[in-house]
């Protein structure tokens, strides 16, 4: 009896979730076996063909190494970050509200607002950047034009963005640690940086794990800055994987080729949630 | 009984006129490449034509910017969302044709009158609207790339104000003795800058044209990316900034250029003539513009939108668009929204009506495209445009940030290209 | 007594609100442009004369009410489904036991990974096939069932302790009526952090809502503030920085009205 109640309970939160994530993913899958249909000729079976095209295609793999320095750029220093940022509001600092505000404001902004106001910034001579680089005598840059310097730009954005998100988990986290660990450490002389090394780090654990997943998910999913600053460009320099996803999908009309990176996509995420939980599950304390 | 059987009269009358005709109603998408209020000005013009003509009711549905109007036209049509007419980059006729969406207005335009009207522009524009034989393409909102320069600089440094740059060479010299430099040697205003993000291929075109050689063939199926004036071109636009430092290196933002420009952060610059009312609006100094430099001819390419009439539309949808279409490019509407937004008014006897005439007395400038359009050339368009112009727009991109030399950029984005227009051959 | 782990040395003082000031500065940056003529953007003069005029044209560029209206309908539409639904599912996860729950468990966190923007291109498919393209209720289906959600209320309803339930049932409450009078009201502050975290997510979100509408009527704000800042011939920066100060503020504001709980809901969530 208890069955079927339970069945009825999830059955329209099931239909939901099958029908716009387990059912599209598995779509998605099929789909890049076949070719793309267009008014002149139906799509046919293809097998492997897009994934040799993919494999073929080099703004593919320039995406793909973006995505992947983007990620090692933006993840550790925002976390790294955010846990500065905990640390310090978690004490008595002074105008500590005011600071915590500072922190957190970034997150509660869409990413085209954010991506609007740092277009301003970057523009080269008129921008924000170059004035005040210019106040120490430093030459005007082209900083969204230079391939060597627009992926780290958008990088420094992202991280003002998502700073202040991860550090509200890390303040949640510092204030559940018992204060008599900080008294029993300064009886015992320690260090400000060996507690923290020995003792909150390792405690704070589970929440670098779990912002962790998250920074990871967002560099991947985070694209909606590119429609507005660089549109993937110069020469791809700052395109991302979801971004290539929709302007094969949306402007070519490549929907095949479109599903086929797609599941790239889908296979990096899954690999990475497994080797994360793998690898971190190891090294987590937990009391 | 008299009175019984006028009343049944009456009312088997009024029974046989059948009930009210219901409106037609027209749906389209289009872009506005100048900023809002001009959404305004279409929802003006749709509500006079309906006044003008009751039974057929328009829609207007701004939609961004052109990749943005096409994604979201084509994107309902998918989704079996009606849409009659769009306007639609010029450039997007190959990727409608092959997705069996459009018909031409010919088949629409039987009347006398009709084909009058269809020949009644200007031929450098429809050049991007005919395929074999037929018009597809109706212009609306079109422009050709003009060259801005700042008087005031010119002045300052010691060149003559009036006397634009004629050639790639004058341009140059002129360019090099425009260029500011502060104290340390930072420079504080260059000589000419030409955007090279946003629409890369279109600015590229411009240069190419002037070197002698277009980019790609009239059936739309293959492009010339590794011709050697192409090279050449873009040897020059990489030299200008390269070597010649009048130009920044790297890539040039299409979307802040034109404030750079009313800021006095270069002197000249090369950009869409639909810029002209926004420049006129905020530049502090007297401005001119003038047509391209000549390599060896002079040259630019056309752009911007055409009306276009999806072939899932019933007869009386066809008819009435096509009232639509022509009341909205009769001469006098044509020269108003020239006015208003400084695209070129898109047929000779829109510059005779006597509001233009006037215009362009007291704003010579507004005319210098329209004297261009006798150089310019159609916009880059083939099958599988997105993709191929995008090839160019890296190469581009590649060759300016210093990526790759202009000839190993082009060559590689030519061999993609034929890869990808040779089943249409 | 003297804990050295609490007080702060002056140098890091100045740190932690030199940090604080560079990270306000971009928003700040943004309310002098709006607020200064056009000519000002770019130069800071401090007693420059304010004005009004860059968000006057702004507003006329864009429709920000019905954007705005768009962004509310959506965000409380799909608000009162994740309520519904996730609760029931949270309900049945955490106190009904029925053949295959842990497997379908797994299931449902696997949205927690993989979402519906990561879909994009089938998602926009099956829209079409409902005839869902250009409907605000479009943008918001494929969130309505949300992992997170699930996740949360299942693990606050977990903690609800059995001797409520039976006393509910000892009065003849039917297991949806339980639902009701015991479970919900108690996981109130789990439903405020998540309505918080909810909010502040699809008001923010763009790329689903890019993809799949296509008109005023149905656009958020988000993608209105897109193709407002990007027209094709040149941005003007103060009137971009007014619009997307308008944009903003609704959710600015009420951030700054209820800075504990937003924060707070966060963390909550966060501990979950």
């Amino acid at each position: 009896m208890k069955h079927v109640y339970g069945w009825l309970l999830l059955t329209p939160a099931a239909i939901l979730l099958v029908g716009f994530t387990h059912y599209p993913a598995a779509a998605t899958l099929i789909d890049s076996f076949f070719s793309t249909a267009t008014a002149v000729r139906p799509s046919r079976f293809v097998g492997f063909g897009n994934y040799a095209s993919l494999a073929a295609d080099p703004v593919f793999w320039k995406v793909l190494g973006n995505n992947f320095r983007f990620a090692l750029g933006t993840i550790p220093t925002s976390i790294a970050l955010a846990m500065v940022m905990a640390l310090w509001v978690n004490r008595r600092l002074p105008a500590r509200g005011l600071v915590r505000m500072a922190y957190f404001t970034p997150t509660v902004l869409p990413m085209i607002a954010v991506a609007n106001l740092w277009l301003y910034f970057y523009t080269p001579q008129i921008g924000l950047l170059d004035k005040i680089g210019a106040l120490f005598g430093a030459p005007s840059h082209n900083w969204l034009g230079d391939p060597d310097t627009v992926l780290a730009c958008t990088m420094v954005m992202v991280v003002w963005k998502e700073a202040g998100f991860f550090m509200i988990f890390y303040l949640a986290a510092l204030q559940t640690l018992p204060p008599e660990l900080q008294e029993a450490a300064s009886i015992e002389g320690a260090s400000r940086w060996y507690f923290f090394r020995r003792v909150t780090f390792p405690l704070l654990m589970p929440t670098t794990l779990f912002v962790l997943v998250n920074a990871t998910i967002n560099s991947f999913k985070l694209v909606d800055h590119l429609f507005i600053m660089t549109k993937g460009g110069p020469d791809n320099a700052s395109s991302l994987l979801l971004y290539y996803i929709y302007q094969v999908a949306f402007s070519f009309f490549d929907t095949a080729y479109a599903s086929t990176l797609t599941v790239v996509l889908l296979l990096l995420l899954a690999g990475l949630a497994l080797a994360q939980f793998l690898l971190i599950e190891r090294r987590v304390h937990y009391r | 009984m008299k009175a019984l059987l006028a009343v049944l009269m009456t009312a088997v009358l009024a029974a046989a006129a059948g009930p009210a005709r219901a409106d037609t109603e027209l749906t389209f998408y289009y872009p506005i490449a100048v900023g809002g209020p001009l959404t305004k000005v279409i929802d003006g013009l749709a509500r006079d034509f309906e006044q003008e003509h009751p039974g057929i009711k328009v829609h207007p549905i701004y939609a961004g910017n052109y990749d943005d109007a096409r994604i979201k036209a084509l994107a309902a049509l998918k989704a079996g969302q009606p849409a009659q007419i769009s306007v639609l980059y010029s450039i997007d006729i190959y990727e409608l044709l092959e997705q069996d969406i459009i018909v031409p207005w010919d088949a629409v335009a039987t009347t006398a009158d009709d084909k009058a009207w269809l020949k009644a522009f200007y031929p450098a524009l429809m050049l991007n609207g005919i395929y074999k034989g037929k018009v597809y393409g109706i212009p609306f909102q079109r422009s050709t790339i003009v060259l801005y320069w700042n008087k005031d600089a010119f002045r300052e440094a010691g060149l003559d104000p009036d006397r634009p740059p004629a050639t790639w060479n004058e341009m140059t010299q002129m360019a090099e003795k425009l260029v500011k430099k502060d104290a340390s040697g930072n420079v504080v205003r260059w000589g000419v800058e030409v955007p090279s993000t946003g629409y890369a291929y279109w600015m590229f075109q411009a240069f190419a044209r002037q070197n002698g050689h277009d980019l790609m063939n009239r059936d739309g199926n293959r492009t010339y990316y590794d011709n050697p004036d192409v090279i050449a071109a873009l040897q020059y636009w990489r030299d200008l900034g390269a070597k010649y430092k009048v130009m920044p290196e790297g890539t040039v933002e299409w979307g802040t250029l034109r404030q750079e420009f009313t800021e006095g952060k270069t002197a000249m610059m090369w950009h869409t003539t639909g810029n002209l009312t926004a420049v006129k609006n905020s530049a502090k100094f007297p401005f001119g513009v003038a047509m391209l430099p000549a390599s060896k001819q002079r040259g630019s390419p056309t752009g911007g939108g055409n009306f276009y009439l999806f072939k899932k539309t019933t007869p009386a949808e066809r008819k009435a668009a096509l009232t639509f279409v022509k009341w909205m490019t009769t001469p006098e509407r044509t020269a108003e929204w020239s006015i208003a937004t400084g695209y070129v008014g898109t047929r000779p006897d829109a510059y005779e009506t006597a509001k233009l005439k006037e215009y362009a007395e007291g704003f010579p400038q507004a005319v210098v495209a329209r004297d261009q359009l006798k150089y310019a050339t159609a916009e880059l368009s083939t099958f599988q445009t997105g993709r191929v112009r995008k090839l160019l727009d890296d190469a581009v991109q590649a060759a300016l940030t210093g990526a790759k030399t202009p000839a190993a950029a082009l060559k590689a984005a030519q061999q993609e290209a034929d890869r990808l227009l040779r089943p249409y051959r | 007594m003297n804990v050295s782990g609490n007080r702060i040395l002056p140098l890091e003082t100045g740190a932690a609100w030199l940090l604080a000031l560079l990270w306000l500065s971009p928003l700040l940056y943004a309310f002098w442009a709006a607020f200064h003529p056009a000519e000002l953007a770019t130069h800071f003069r401090l007693l420059a004369p304010l004005t009004l005029q860059n968000f006057a044209k702004a507003w006329t560029y864009a429709p920000f009410p019905r954007h705005l209206l768009n962004t509310v309908i959506l965000v409380t539409m799909i608000l009162a489904a994740q309520f519904v639904l996730c609760t029931l599912a949270g309900y049945a996860f955490a106190r009904f036991e029925f053949a295959g729950r842990d497997i379908a468990f797994g299931l449902v966190l696997v949205q927690l990974m993989v979402m519906p923007e990561v879909l994009i291109v089938e998602n926009y498919r099956i829209m079409a096939h409902l005839g869902l393209v250009d409907t605000i209720i479009g943008i918001g289906l494929p969130y309505m069932a949300s992992a997170f959600g699930i996740f949360l209320l299942r693990q606050t309803f977990k903690t609800v302790p059995r001797e409520l339930e039976d006393a509910a049932r000892v009065e003849g409450c039917g297991f949806l009526g339980v639902l009701w009078r015991v479970y919900v009201p108690l996981a109130r502050p789990t439903y405020l952090a998540y309505g918080l975290v909810s909010v502040s997510y699809h008001w923010n979100n763009f790329l689903w809502p890019l993809i799949v509408t296509n008109s005023v009527t149905t656009r958020p704000l988000t993608v209105g503030l897109a193709i407002f800042g990007a027209p094709e011939s040149g941005v003007d920066w103060a009137v971009i920085s007014a619009g997307t100060i308008m944009a903003i503020s609704p959710l600015l504001v009420a951030f700054l009205l209820f800075q504990r709980q937003f924060m707070q809901s966060f963390m909550r969530a966060g501990i979950k």
